[in-house]
């Protein structure tokens, strides 16, 4: 079936930008200037606050006739749209992670005369993203479904297709859809399979506490 | 013995409205050690925490090898110390934790040979050298690639005095490195500490609940109470016939 194609590459771009937008973002709400914390503070309160397809009409749509800001093509939008949405949920994770690694750890470390950037890179980001892993390999799952959001801005991924093919037969309906959800499912397996992997890796190794 | 290695001048620490310390005088002889005892919320910990950076005293300076820890100077005045700072003076100093506090994503050698790798900017080769050597001395050498959670607590305790050590610190702090340990397991651990001060190089100050460990190596023992040292000399006197109420019935507890 065509359209799968577009399906995985929205969300490999997708998966790719919005960890990189958790991160960026997570790291800026820890940090010690007050306006950088409180300016994606607001970012992160937006984006979880507000629903991801109207967020994806509004890049598309709605920012090139106001701004006459042009994000150059649907894929971009798409992508961009995900990764912010997710990318805000994710940025929490990766915030409450770093949080969440006991005192006693940047204290060791501190008494090891470690700089405050030794601390974080040597002891407790290591750390942090073992608890990350779990949650993200949620994520990754969701990802993939919602990715599904961008055949409404005319992009031609899995359930556009399904799309077609249904409106050519309605009589067909049941059929089709089964098949785009069993594509999607199959698409999940490996992603599935990386979230236990994940689980099991944070497992090991973390002080709490 | 010269200088003094650590001095506290009038210290005082309050955590919020609470003063925990109320002026703290203090000098740390070059290679003492010395044994802090007190009822639990008397501060002792907190003296050795601000001494190792991990707390700010409220007022007063705390000296080490003549260098203004909390305070730097700039443009002649006494400014709070910035993290350069802070780690030019601390340099020397190393702790051991009630709760070991290992780094559990790390091999019990990578405990080790981390901080002198990235901190002192040691050569790789050396530095596992000289970490398998502190961790054979301490009775691990057969850990090596294990992760501190296969661990006993007392040699979690060893791996975190191995890792402080191979930092090579003038001064030790010993934070009631036994209290979090069961029973059967102190004695190893102070084992290992009785070996370091017989070394004789490093000054020591250890918070304890260990009266029998303090008396046997500790140079001077001091009696915190009330946020002040209320008591101090040598083990003799003040595990002796102190005329301090408050030690007498304090030391009581343990005698039974």
């Amino acid at each position: 079936m065509q359209g799968i194609n577009i399906t995985i590459t929205v969300l490999i771009a997708s998966i790719v930008c919005g960890y990189l937008t958790a991160f960026i973002a997570g790291f800026c709400r820890l940090s010690n200037n007050i306006i950088l914390r409180k300016l994606t503070g607001l970012y992160v309160e937006v984006f979880r606050g507000t629903s991801l397809i109207v967020q994806l009409f509004w890049l598309y749509y709605a920012l090139p006739i106001l701004f006459g800001f042009d994000l150059g093509s649907d894929f971009w939008a798409g992508v961009l749209a995900i990764s912010l949405n997710y990318g805000a949920y994710m940025s929490e994770i990766v915030r409450g992670s770093i949080l969440s690694v006991a005192k006693g750890q940047t204290e060791a470390a501190t008494a090891l005369n470690m700089s405050s950037f030794q601390r974080m890179r040597l002891v407790i980001f290591p750390q942090a993203v073992r608890m990350m892993l779990p949650e993200f390999g949620n994520y990754l799952i969701q990802m993939l479904k919602a990715t599904s959001l961008v055949s409404l801005i005319g992009m031609t991924d899995i359930l556009y297709y399904g799309d077609i093919l249904r409106s050519s037969n309605l009589s067909q309906a049941p059929t089709v859809y089964l098949l785009v959800l069993i594509f999607y499912f199959i698409l999940a397996l490996p992603l599935i399979f990386l979230t236990r992997k994940m689980e099991g890796i944070s497992k090991k190794g973390v002080a709490s506490g | 013995m010269g200088e003094p290695i650590v001095r506290y001048e009038n210290v005082h620490k309050s955590f919020g409205a609470v003063e925990v310390l109320k002026g703290i005088n203090l000098d740390l002889k070059q290679a003492e050690k010395v044994a802090v005892i007190g009822p639990s919320g008397s501060g002792k910990t907190t003296i050795i925490r601000m001494l190792m950076t991990l707390e700010e005293p409220t007022s007063g300076e705390i000296i080490v090898d003549g260098k203004n820890l909390w305070h730097m100077e700039k443009n002649g005045q006494l400014v709070p110390a910035n993290e350069k700072h802070l780690r030019q003076v601390r340099g020397d100093i190393g702790m051991v934790f009630q709760h070991f506090n290992l780094f559990p994503h790390m091999t019990i050698l990578e405990n080790c040979m981390t901080a002198p790798i990235h901190v002192q900017k040691e050569d790789k080769k050396s530095a596992k050298e000289r970490s398998i050597e502190m961790l054979e001395k301490v009775g691990l050498g057969d850990k090596l690639g294990n992760y501190p959670s296969q661990l006993s607590g007392g040699q979690k305790q060893r791996v975190a005095m191995a890792r402080a050590l191979v930092m090579r610190p003038k001064i030790m702090l010993f934070d009631e490195v036994t209290s979090a340990l069961d029973p059967e397991l102190v004695e190893e651990v102070l084992e290992v500490i009785r070996d370091i001060a017989h070394e004789g190089r490093m000054a020591m100050v250890l918070v304890t609940h260990e009266m029998e460990f303090a008396r046997d190596i500790a140079d001077r023992v001091l009696f915190l109470d009330g946020g002040v040292i209320a008591e101090q000399g040598s083990p003799e006197e003040v595990f002796g016939n102190s005329e301090n109420k408050r030690l007498e019935s304090f030391l009581r507890r343990f005698r039974r």
